[in-house]
Order: structure tokens, then C-alpha cells, then sequence
């Protein structure tokens, strides 16, 4: 039992030896998980700023530019042209000069003195349907804001109902919130299973692995051996993107540290027991590194990281039980946002167990097997 | 071309090599030598004497610091391409692509050479031809055996008929067939078409056959001479002495290396054959150990002469004889290795054909075969990397696949190729294997003080493994594998592609582990290494074809015409004759060499 043990940690120290030794490797496990959580943090965020938009204003009356004072004062619009005729509109986005076109008809101001209400057009560029999808939304949200005011300058009796709309847990509904503890986990599942799957594979191709088995390790105590220094790094990994998240991006962290490196624990273990199935199937580092990367896509992509998984069709929700990245990122999410305790999280967590359960499973089969 | 003026001329050359952190080395200091027009050249010496570094400069691959190097009347350093263009240049690791044919590959390095499609008509039979490839054309290249790709490897480099061609110790790794089949290409290559070859080589007997030698050591040229001016060095010191009834060769070898005043000894034919030194001093120690003994004198050898001008100038080093400090234990007779009936299959190719041997503890056995024979998959089953398809195979008394993982930790294994951690040190390697071992506390620090004193790794304990000189990765790895004192050593060509004074350090280690009872089981291309070993077993085709003390193998293989062959050509006749017997009776497939 002790001489398993350190058989365990001799190849441990080994392993973390030949990856840490090389000052260029070390840096490059460190180094880019960190600057991918700053630069997607950036980048992966659906908030609209500069949304280009079109006037048609035929009522050129005090109501009108009432309401395009609020609109051009909220610093998202930016208007890019005035037009003359109905006929323009389409020459604009079609050519994309604006995203947007706002029309509103000449008797805009005298219908909203009668108290009849009144119509503005919005036209939007549908070919990016979320993008207008979101500048619509806020359109939206500075006319209402504008019948308000209007409605109580001009003492409408009864105010319209007055939809408040409110998000829970990211108030301002910034989606940075929502992407980067996202992020913890699909940055660190890479790594974790490439630098597993790469280790094997490794010593497969350079003989070393023959010179281990004659040794007396087990092969329990070699899938550990691997297992372990990989999962490390994906915890610290994991740690560098919290941290950004926290100091750099200032996301308030809601829940337990205990809660939240208990879900990553199971999630690196089934990561890592991936990691040492595709290493089993694989016979060199090339196979082992392009097995990773056909995973690592529908990984991602299928993870509700930026697509939420309830709107895919039920096949493919049924597809991503298998993805143990859709756990961690419900976890990391529901544990940093809504500070979630271990107890509410058990559908994330028994999945995860099970998927490292299997795999873990399959590789130590696979390796037992493989020798003929 | 004149062909009075050399092909290859060097003066003052001299090239530094400069790593990170570390003092220059410099691989040629200031060489001056030449290589004759339409002769075949031998470039020989020890492992980092700066054969590879001239050959590569010649090439013009690498820029010389100082000094002149002329190929083929071109300055190499000025017109590089030029000089490319009109040699064939043949590294050690040819650059076969291993998932083209042999057709694709040459396919390949003719378009890469530029050669027209005319020419192509006709090189492309001649090529063929010559190397025996043809019937394995549409074969992958990663597929050949390792005398098979050397023979690819040379049809590349000769598709567009070059002045000069440059090889880079092509026989490392052959089998004996195949290396003879190699030699008498290149041999033809000069004698019939007037080629200039300039080859470097690990086989003193390949530079005897060379019209001329020249020795490096240490970036200098030590001699530059024809091999019998060489031999002619140790004219009058040169005798073979008998063993008496109860000495082995090994042992008396042995004794008379460890002699101040030998130049050399190895085993010969059950005999030992040794250059006594100049020295009068140590004489009669000498005298002591050969007293009683049958002594005569021989003509000298091209390796004599080049062992004496080796250690006329190389301090000699000690040749060290490892010490155990736990005694194995067990009866010395017992068969710790039992193989029988042995059967490997690969789907339907049978690599390993029921065979059966025994050795007994103590022994050193040495599996010799072609490549491809089947030594190294019964290697692997022997240490429980593969399992057997039938047969039984006990080790230490246990059968490897069933026992426990602790029973490993009786066996010790080199593998052919250095299968240590390369980006570790070498203290790091050691500690890992220690702990892979098992060993613990005082022991463990008595083990690698034991293996770091033993193996002379002590100036290089915090160098990386991967950086080290061949010679010294081939000690770090007996290091590794003799770090829990296992009982058995396997070894798989563990002198491949080592010089000539490190096989001999070798050898000394790994008698001394045999007198102390250490079991050992070998592999080797190197015929003669044979003769160091007690019992040998010659494997063709994944059978045993002959088996016993080498004196028996050689005396089976004794023919009229060859009353007393070496090792190399009884075991040649051994393999040809079972292959004629199979070719003619049609059971078996003709195997390629």
C-alpha cells in the first residue's frame, strides 16, 4: 500500500518535473489560460455599444425629437444618416450603413395629443438576428421609457401598464457575467485532457512506457500517476481564471470556494479519464493531439458556454449528457452567480461523477487490454 | 573532373558547437585531410571525435569557423548548393517518409533532386537491382526492416548519380546479412562505376576494407593511412593465448584488461587475443597471468593498430568492473530463464515460432538473428510486454504475466533504443527509477551513490538526459535498470551504434555482473560481442536454428571449404542454409533481410 503510494507520487513529481522544468512550458500552461479568460471576457459579450441607426422622421415635431433625445442620449445609438424619402430605407441596410432605421410618420405628435397612442417603424437588419434581436429589445425599452414621461407631462390619467423588466443575479444584465465564470471550466478542460492524453502518448512513442511497465508499477498506479500532476495544473488553471474574473472583471463571487473546487474536482477527474481513453486509443502523440482537438469543438460548442442548451432540439440535448464541460459550466456559473450550495447542484454533480466513473473505467480497461 | 586531384580536401578545419550555459565544444580543431578521388575513404574513431560534423560540412550543412574544406575542387563554405548538388549525402537517420512506398519515396527525393523523367527510366532498374528492393515496391517504408531501409536510403541518395557520396555509419543497427549485402553496394559502387565514397563507421572490420583510413579522436586526426600501414602499428604485439580447462575466455579477458600494460583484449574463438603495450615495467605482471598458458603470436589486425593509436593518445581510463554489494541468491546452475514451446502470433504472421531455451544463472545469453528474426518480440515476452499466443515462459521462477508487479523488480531491461526520461537530469532519472523500485531511505541513497560511482555519471548528474553523448545515455541506462540489483538484465542491442572503446567498457561491465551472478540475456549485431557471451541461440524466421556455446555454434557451421569460421560467418552460413532449406521445401515465406 505505502510502496503504491509512492510509487504514485514518484511518477507525479515526474511528470510535473518534465513539465515545469522548461521554463517555455510552464509558461505555456500558465500563461494562456489567463490571458483567454482577459481577452474572450472582452470579446464574448453580447452588450451592443455604437449600434449604427437610420432616421426617417417625417413628423419633425417636439414629441419626435423628444424621443430621439432619449434615444441618441442613451450612448448605445449612434445615428448615421437622416433620410428623405420611405425609398431610401433599403439602400441603408442593404448596405449595412445602419443596422437600424426608425420611422416616424408625420401625425407621430398630433395622434399622441389625442391620447389614440402612436406608431413608430422599426426596421432592422436581420441577417445578424441576434445582434438586432438585442437592439430592438433596447429600442424598445427607450420607447417605453418615453411613454412614461410623456404620460406624465401630458397627465395621462392611466398610465399604460409599465413593464419593469428586471434580471436576477447580473443585474445590469452584463453578459461578461454570464460568460466568464463560464470559462473557468472550458479553458481548463483543454489542457487538462490534451496534457493527459499527450503524456501517454509520449512515452509510448519514445519507449519510455515499455521501461515503465517492466518496472513494478501497476497500471492503476500509472493511470494515477498521470492522472493526478494533469488535474494540478487544470486546478490552477481553473484558479487563474477565477482569479481574473474576481480582480480583473471585479464579478462579485457569491458561493463557497469548498462548493465550487468540489464540482471542478469531479469535472477534471472525468477530463482527465477522457484524457486517458483517447491516450489508450491512441499510438502517438500526432493521433493523441488530433483526437483532442476533434473533441474539444462540439465540447465547447454543445456546452451552453454562448448557446443556452434548453433551445437546441431534444436529440441533441439528450447528446450533451455526455459533455462534462455542460456540468461544470452550469456549476461554476450557478455556484459563482447565485452562490448555489453543494446540495441543489447533485444533477450536476452525479453526472460528472459518472462520466469520470466510466471513463476512468475504460481506460484502465483499455490499458490492461491493449498489451497483447 | 582530374582525376588526380582529391575529391575531398580539408585543411585547418575547424568548427565549435556552443550550447546554452555551457563551455564551447570544439568537434574539429584544425583537421587537415583528404579523400581520394575514386576510392573508398574510412572516417573511424570514438563516439564525438567529429565524424558526423565533418561529413555534415562537407555536405554544406553546417558553416565551418575556420580552415578550407574543397569538395569536388568547389569551396564547400562559398557555393554550398553547388557542392549539394553534385554529392549524395547519407545521415545516420535517413529521411525516409514512413507512409510512402518504397516506389513513393524514391519517387519523391528524384522530384526533389530534379531528375528528368528519361533519367528516371533509366536509374530507377539499376537502383532496384542493386538494392534488391524491387519486389517490395509498393511496400510501406516504415514496413522495412531496418537493413531494408538502409538499402532505401541509399537508392535515394544515388537517384541522381552523384561525384561523391557521403554515408554516415550506415550499417548502425543492421543485421549481419544485411550489412554484408550493404557493404558489397558500395563496394560494387566504386570498383565498377568509379564513385568516390567517403563512409564513417563503428566497424573496424568494414575501415580494414577501405583503401583508406582516417582516424579521428577528439577533433583531430590521429592517422590517415591504408588499414595495413594501420595494422602494421602493432606488428610482433599481437598473440592469442588458450584458456586454461577451467578458465573461461571471459575471465581470462578479463584479467588481462585490467593489466596496465595491455593495449587490448576480447575474446576470440574460445581464446583471447590481446596487443601487449610497450612498457617493460608491467611485463611481468603480464607474464603471471598468461603462465601455463598456450601462447602464439598473430599477425596483427587493422583494430589492433587501431587500438594501439587510440591509447598512444587517449589517458586510458580504467575499464570498471561493477561490483554487487547483495549477493544473488539461489544455486549458480539453476535455469532462471525456461522458455518452451514459445508461440507469438500477429494475426496471421507468426513472429515468434515455438521455440525453447533455457538459461541457467550466472550465464550471459545472447539471442543473434537478422533483423526481423523474432529477438526482440521474445524479448518483450520474456519482460511481460507482450503475451505469448502459447507456450510457457517462467522467469526467476514465476511466469511474468500471472505474478504479482513486484516480481518485476527481479528483472532489469535496456531497451534498444535509450527509453529514459530525456528532459529529466540524470539524477532525476535515477531518483524515479529508485522510487519506481521501491527503494527507500538509506538504501535508496546507497543505490545511487553505488550507480552514480559505477557508471561514472558523476560530472553530469544535473545535465538533461536527452543532451547527454551517446555513450553516456547507454551508461545511464544500465544505471537505471542494475539500481535494484534485479537478477536478470535483459539488454537489446545495447552496443548498437557505440564506439569501439565504449563496447569494450561495456563488456567489462557486464562480465563482472556475470561472475557475480547476475543473469543476462542480449542482443546484438556485433557478431564477435558473441564470443564474450556463454551461450548463444541464432534465430531466423521466429525459430531457433542453432544453439550453444559459441564454440559449438562455430563448429556446427564448419565446412571444408571453412575448417575454423568466426562467429559472423558461422552464423551467415546458419541463416543462409535455413533459408534455402525453406525457400526449397516452400513451407515458408522467403524473409527479407
Amino acid at each position: 500500500m505505502l510502496d503504491s503510494l509512492l510509487r504514485i507520487v514518484a511518477l507525479t513529481r515526474k511528470e510535473l518535473l518534465a513539465v515545469l522544468k522548461d521554463r517555455r512550458s510552464r509558461l505555456s500552461l500558465l500563461i494562456p489560460p489567463v490571458v483567454q479568460a482577459l481577452i474572450f471576457g472582452y470579446a464574448a459579450t453580447y452588450d451592443l455599444n455604437h449600434v449604427s441607426y437610420a432616421l426617417l422622421d417625417q413628423d419633425h415635431s417636439a414629441a419626435s425629437r423628444q424621443l430621439l433625445a432619449a434615444l441618441d442620449g442613451s450612448g448605445v445609438f449612434q445615428r448615421v444618416a437622416d433620410l428623405q424619402r420611405p425609398g431610401d430605407i433599403a439602400s441603408y441596410i442593404d448596405t449595412r450603413r445602419a443596422l437600424l432605421v426608425l420611422q416616424i410618420n408625420q401625425n407621430f405628435e398630433r395622434q399622441l395629443l389625442a391620447g389614440t397612442g402612436a406608431d413608430v417603424q422599426l426596421i432592422a437588419d436581420g441577417r445578424n438576428s441576434n445582434t438586432a434581436g438585442t437592439a430592438m429589445g433596447y429600442v424598445s425599452s427607450i420607447v417605453e421609457q418615453f411613454n412614461s414621461t410623456w404620460g406624465g407631462e401630458h397627465g395621462w390619467s392611466a398610465a399604460p401598464v409599465k413593464v419593469v423588466d428586471r434580471a436576477w443575479y447580473n443585474p445590469n444584465l452584463e453578459t461578461r457575467w454570464f460568460m466568464i465564470p463560464g470559462l473557468i471550466g472550458t479553458l481548463t478542460l483543454i489542457q487538462t485532457m490534451m496534457l493527459t492524453a499527450m503524456s501517454v502518448a509520449r512515452e509510448r512513442e519514445q519507449g519510455t512506457f515499455d521501461q515503465l511497465l517492466v518496472t513494478p508499477f501497476r497500471p492503476f498506479e500509472i493511470m494515477a500517476g498521470k492522472a493526478l500532476p494533469s488535474m494540478l495544473v487544470g486546478t490552477v488553471q481553473a484558479s487563474g481564471v477565477l482569479l481574473v474574473a474576481q480582480l480583473w472583471f471585479r464579478i462579485p463571487f457569491a458561493g463557497s470556494y469548498l462548493t465550487l473546487y468540489s464540482g471542478l474536482l469531479l469535472f477534471l477527474l472525468a477530463a482527465v479519464g477522457i484524457g486517458l481513453l483517447l491516450s489508450a486509443v491512441a499510438a502517438t502523440m500526432q493521433q493523441a493531439m488530433l483526437y483532442s482537438m476533434l473533441l474539444i469543438m462540439p465540447f465547447s460548442l454543445l456546452s451552453g458556454l454562448t448557446t443556452p442548451l434548453s433551445s437546441m432540439p431534444g436529440w441533441l440535448q439528450y447528446l450533451t449528457a455526455i459533455n462534462p464541460l455542460r456540468y461544470a459550466i452550469d456549476v461554476t456559473r450557478r455556484v459563482y452567480l447565485e452562490g448555489t450550495g453543494l446540495y441543489l447542484l447533485i444533477s450536476d454533480l452525479w453526472p460528472l461523477a459518472l462520466l469520470a466513473a466510466l471513463t476512468l473505467w475504460g481506460a484502465s480497461w483499455m490499458f490492461s487490454h491493449r498489451m497483447q | 573532373m582530374n582525376a588526380a586531384a582529391p575529391a575531398l580536401i580539408a585543411q585547418q578545419l575547424c568548427k565549435q558547437f556552443r550550447r546554452k550555459d555551457e563551455a564551447a565544444v570544439q568537434a574539429l580543431a584544425g583537421i587537415s585531410l583528404e579523400a581520394r578521388h575514386g576510392e573508398l575513404t574510412a572516417l573511424v574513431g570514438p563516439d564525438g571525435a567529429g565524424k558526423t560534423t565533418l561529413m555534415r560540412l562537407a555536405a554544406g550543412l553546417l558553416r565551418a569557423d575556420d580552415g578550407s574544406l574543397t569538395v569536388l575542387g568547389v569551396d564547400v563554405g562559398s557555393d554550398p548548393q553547388q557542392v549539394q548538388d553534385r554529392i549524395g549525402y547519407m545521415p545516420q537517420r535517413f529521411g525516409l517518409y514512413e507512409d510512402l512506398t518504397v516506389a513513393e519515396n524514391l519517387e519523391l527525393y528524384a522530384d526533389l533532386r530534379g531528375v528528368s523523367a528519361a533519367e528516371r527510366a533509366k536509374r530507377y532498374p539499376a537502383l532496384m537491382e542493386m538494392t534488391a528492393l524491387g519486389p517490395f515496391r509498393t511496400r510501406l517504408a516504415g514496413q522495412l526492416s531496418g537493413g531494408m531501409k538502409q538499402k532505401l536510403g541509399l537508392a535515394c541518395t544515388l537517384v541522381r548519380s552523384p561525384e561523391l557520396l557521403l554515408l554516415d555509419e550506415p550499417t548502425v543497427g543492421v543485421d549481419p546479412l544485411s550489412r554484408r549485402e550493404l557493404w558489397e553496394i558500395v563496394r560494387g559502387l566504386v570498383a565498377d562505376q568509379g564513385l568516390t565514397v567517403l563512409l564513417s563507421t563503428a566497424y573496424l572490420d568494414e575501415a580494414e576494407r577501405c583503401s583508406r583510413v582516417i582516424l579521428l579522436h577528439q577533433g583531430k586526426v590521429l592517422s590517415q593511412s591504408a588499414p595495413p600501414e594501420v595494422a602494421g602499428l602493432a606488428s610482433g604485439r599481437c598473440f592469442v593465448a588458450t584458456p586454461s580447462a577451467q578458465q573461461s575466455a571471459r575471465a581470462l579477458q578479463a584479467r588481462l584488461l585490467d593489466q596496465a600494460d595491455i593495449i587490448d583484449a576480447v575474446p576470440d574463438g574460445g581464446r583471447v587475443r590481446f596487443v601487449r603495450g610497450t612498457g617493460a615495467a608491467a611485463a611481468g605482471a603480464i607474464d603471471d597471468v598468461l603462465r601455463g598458458l598456450a601462447v602464439e603470436a598473430v599477425a596483427p589486425r587493422f583494430e589492433d593498430g587501431f587500438m594501439m593509436l587510440l591509447r598512444a593518445h587517449a589517458n586510458r581510463e580504467p575499464l570498471q568492473a561493477v561490483l554487487v554489494t547483495r549477493p544473488i541468491a539461489g544455486r549458480p546452475d539453476d535455469a532462471v530463464v525456461q522458455v518452451q514451446q514459445l508461440l507469438k502470433k500477429f494475426g496471421a504472421f507468426t513472429a515468434v515460432d515455438r521455440i525453447s531455451f533455457e538459461v541457467r544463472r550466472g550465464e550471459i545469453f545472447a539471442l543473434l538473428g537478422p533483423n526481423g528474426a523474432g529477438k526482440t518480440t521474445t524479448f518483450r515476452m520474456l519482460c511481460g510486454l507482450l503475451t505469448p499466443s502459447a507456450g510457457q515462459l517462467r522467469v526467476a521462477g514465476a511466469d511474468v504475466r500471472s505474478a504479482p508487479a513486484s516480481a518485476r523488480s527481479r528483472l532489469g531491461y535496456v531497451a534498444q533504443k535509450f527509453a529514459l526520461y530525456g528532459p529529466l537530469s540524470v539524477i532525476e532519472n535515477l531518483e524515479f527509477f529508485a522510487s519506481a523500485y521501491g527503494l527507500r531511505g538509506q538504501r535508496r541513497r546507497e543505490r545511487i551513490a553505488w550507480a552514480t560511482q559505477q557508471f561514472e555519471l558523476a560530472d553530469q548528474l544535473r545535465a538533461m538526459s536527452a543532451q547527454l553523448p551517446g555513450g553516456y545515455k547507454q551508461r545511464l541506462a544500465m544505471a537505471a535498470a542494475l539500481l535494484h540489483e534485479p537478477e536478470i538484465l535483459f539488454l537489446d542491442e545495447p552496443t548498437s551504434g557505440a564506439d569501439p572503446l565504449a563496447r569494450r567498457a561495456f563488456w567489462r561491465r557486464i562480465s563482472a555482473l556475470a561472475d557475480q551472478g547476475v543473469t543476462i540475456i542480449v542482443t546484438t549485431h556485433f557478431m564477435q560481442e558473441a564470443e564474450y557471451c556463454d551461450r548463444v541461440a541464432i534465430m531466423d524466421s521466429g525459430q531457433v536454428l542453432s544453439q550453444g556455446s559459441p564454440a559449438e555454434v562455430r563448429q556446427r557451421a564448419s565446412t571444408l571449404a571453412r575448417p575454423e569460421p568466426s562467429m559472423e560467418d558461422a552464423f551467415i552460413a546458419v541463416v543462409e542454409q535455413a533459408r534455402s532449406r525453406a525457400n526449397a521445401s516452400g513451407t515458408a515465406p522467403p524473409v527479407a533481410a
